[in-house]
């Protein structure tokens, strides 16, 4: 019998389309699969499953009808809990929205509902996506299905487990500052930040509106296109939004795939690649054996230069706790979510504040109202708006000269849950290879690059592209996964240890 | 740029409206200070001459057609309220007992 949780996406919609398996099979494994090894996960906050097979049979119905349905009708999916969806509790991980159920839907989730794709449930995150580890989640850890004992990256950390564990085979994301990216790493899947503006956050809660993205996770290049393909497009609710065509990314790996890269120039980051030190050994040695691999199937590297990416990590952390703070200031205790009574109305949000935030919001609300006060908006908030200027000139002079850019995506293989929780700096420093990216509004993508030879424990390839060429992101992805999955024998997921089912 | 005092994480905390106690102010204080201290090498880099950035992709003069539209109904828009009454947010007193 076939083990469908295994599968990709292409191939359920495919083996969907010839009859081969419903809607209904998928799902109700999916959900099987969540019962046996979610309770060691905690990749997911809410099950839908009567939702989810509510939806698996109204799509089996109109295929038996022989109505023309969208391409990855009938797959499951996982939604991260920052994405309000009606009907459906969203927390986006944190106490003081806790048992909040959303009167409307998200831009996203109503295009995964027009693409009839039955929603498994939310998935786990770092409260309001303020993390690297899904550790600051108000519900607990999400576990990495590679070694419990490790974090899954966040703070998408549970939409990143959910795919590795084979929980669901595709899953919504979102990325301020690498947590698509950073958990695709960690986990060994595939994770993709469109270009800012490509994908509508409208119904997204917000963490850093400038800097915040949804984007698609998969275990293969092609399910993560697909998945892209859905959430992509202009939005009127998002004044943010482009008004342009969404990129061509399923050709795009469809091309890629073909492995051909010939003409292709490739710019390996010297300030994010570990020439300096702070990067893994087992790290570097992955990063360039597909290096390799890409020169074999005939692009050019070269090595730039992006200098003011020293400063990066410096003006996030200035301009992601204002916008916060600011984007916080809604929990209130009047219109949602938790109230702790305490005397007057003032009072009582302060309580209420007090209760329903973790200390990593306290830190960036306190950070961010401090940057931007009085007497220091000028040094804070204005110098780091000016190093966003830098980042982009780096970025554009970068991009004149090759066509996308490439480095590992975090310096270390996933550490242990608890090792950096009472050090803030040491946990955002995971973040220095994906930041400059949200900073700049350019797309990027991580995908597997094997197992760190000292650990055995996941590696990621980042691949960074000029605004609106998320397609090339695709193109040189789905090149280098199939030169490492034709060297491994197959996805490096299937060689993920056994969960204990219960 | 001076780093950050335990006075000045209670005065901030209390600008945010979150409550801190004694023992939220000493273990936050110290790790906010470490934190200030490494993202302040942010004014070291760019000079007068260089603008700031604001929005990654500037888009000017977002308007969408000015047609009414159905919105939330009242009874949905009031049912995550912590309380409600008489088709309103109800709240705690506003003013204090002597004002």
């Amino acid at each position: 019998m076939t083990d469908w949780t295994r599968a990709s996406a292409a191939d359920m919609a495919a083996a969907m389309r010839r009859g081969e398996v419903t809607s209904v099979e998928l799902t109700r494994a999916h959900l099987e699969r969540i019962s046996a090894v979610d309770g060691d996960v905690h990749a997911f906050l809410h099950i839908d499953a009567d939702g989810a097979l509510a939806t698996a049979r109204e799509v089996d119905a109109a295929r038996d009808a022989g109505e023309e349905l969208p391409a990855l009708a009938g797959v499951p999916i996982a939604i991260k809990d920052v994405l309000v969806t009606e009907g459906l509790p969203t927390t986006a991980g944190s106490r003081i929205l806790e048992g909040w159920i959303p009167p409307y839907d998200g831009t996203v989730t109503k295009r995964i509902r027009a693409a009839r794709m039955p929603i498994l449930g939310k998935t786990n995150m770092d409260e309001f996506a303020m993390g690297s580890s899904t550790e600051h989640s108000g519900y607990g850890p999400t576990h990495n299905p590679w070694d419990l004992e490790r974090i899954p990256g966040g703070s998408g950390g549970g939409s990143a487990a959910a795919l590795a564990a084979f929980e669901a085979p595709l899953a919504v994301g979102s990325d301020t500052g690498g947590s698509i990216r950073q958990p695709a790493s960690v986990t060994a899947t595939v994770g993709v930040k469109p270009t800012y503006g490509g994908v509508s956050r409208f119904g997204a809660i917000a963490l850093a509106s400038s800097l915040d993205q949804l984007g698609p996770c998969g275990r293969t290049v092609l399910d993560t296109a697909l998945l892209h393909e859905v959430m992509a497009g202009h939005d009127e609710m998002d004044a943010t939004s482009l008004d342009e065509p969404v990129p061509p990314v399923v050709d795009a790996a469809h091309d890629g795939a073909r492995g051909d890269l010939s003409g292709v120039r490739i710019g390996v980051v010297k300030e994010i690649s570990g020439a300096d030190g702070g990067f893994q050994d087992g790290v570097k040695q992955r990063f360039e054996e597909s290096l390799e691999h890409l020169r074999s199937m005939g692009a050019e590297i070269v090595e730039v230069s992006c200098p003011s990416f020293e400063y990066a990590l410096a003006a996030y952390y200035v301009i992601l706790p204002s916008e916060a703070s600011s984007n916080l200031a809604k929990f209130d205790s009047v219109r949602f979510g938790m109230r702790v009574e305490k005397g007057n109305v003032e009072r009582t949000m302060a309580a209420t504040r007090a209760e329903g935030f973790g200390d990593e919001v306290k830190r960036r609300i306190i950070l961010g109202t401090y940057a931007l006060s009085a007497g220091y908006y000028d040094a804070y908030y204005g110098s780091a708006q000016k190093v966003r200027t830098l980042v982009q000139r780096d970025f554009d002079a970068a991009f004149a000269d090759v066509d996308v850019l490439v480095s590992p995506t975090t310096p270390t293989t996933p550490f242990k849950l608890g090792e950096r929780i009472d050090d803030p700096m040491a946990m955002y420093l995971n973040d220095i290879a994906t930041i400059p990216a949200n900073l700049a509004g350019i797309p990027g993508m991580s995908l597997p690059a094997g197992l760190a030879e000292e650990d055995g424990l996941p590696v990621g390839f980042q691949i960074l592209a000029p605004a609106r060429e998320d397609a090339r992101l695709y193109r040189v992805g789905a090149a280098l996964e199939r030169a490492l999955t034709d060297e491994w024998g197959g996805a490096l997921t299937a060689q993920a240890p056994e969960l204990e089912v219960k | 740029m001076s780093s950050l005092e335990r006075s000045d994480v209670a005065r901030l905390a209390a600008l945010a409206r979150i409550d801190m106690s004694d023992g939220d102010l000493d273990r936050l204080s110290g790790q906010l200070a470490v934190i200030v201290d490494a993202v302040a090498k942010v004014a070291e880099v760019a000079g007068e001459d260089v603008p700031a950035t604001s929005h990654p992709i500037p888009l000017s003069n977002i308007h969408r057609a000015d047609v009414v539209r159905p919105s939330l109904a009242q009874e949905a828009a009031l049912a995550g309220a912590p309380e409600a009454e008489d088709g309103r947010f109800r709240v705690p007193q506003i003013l204090g007992e002597d004002a």
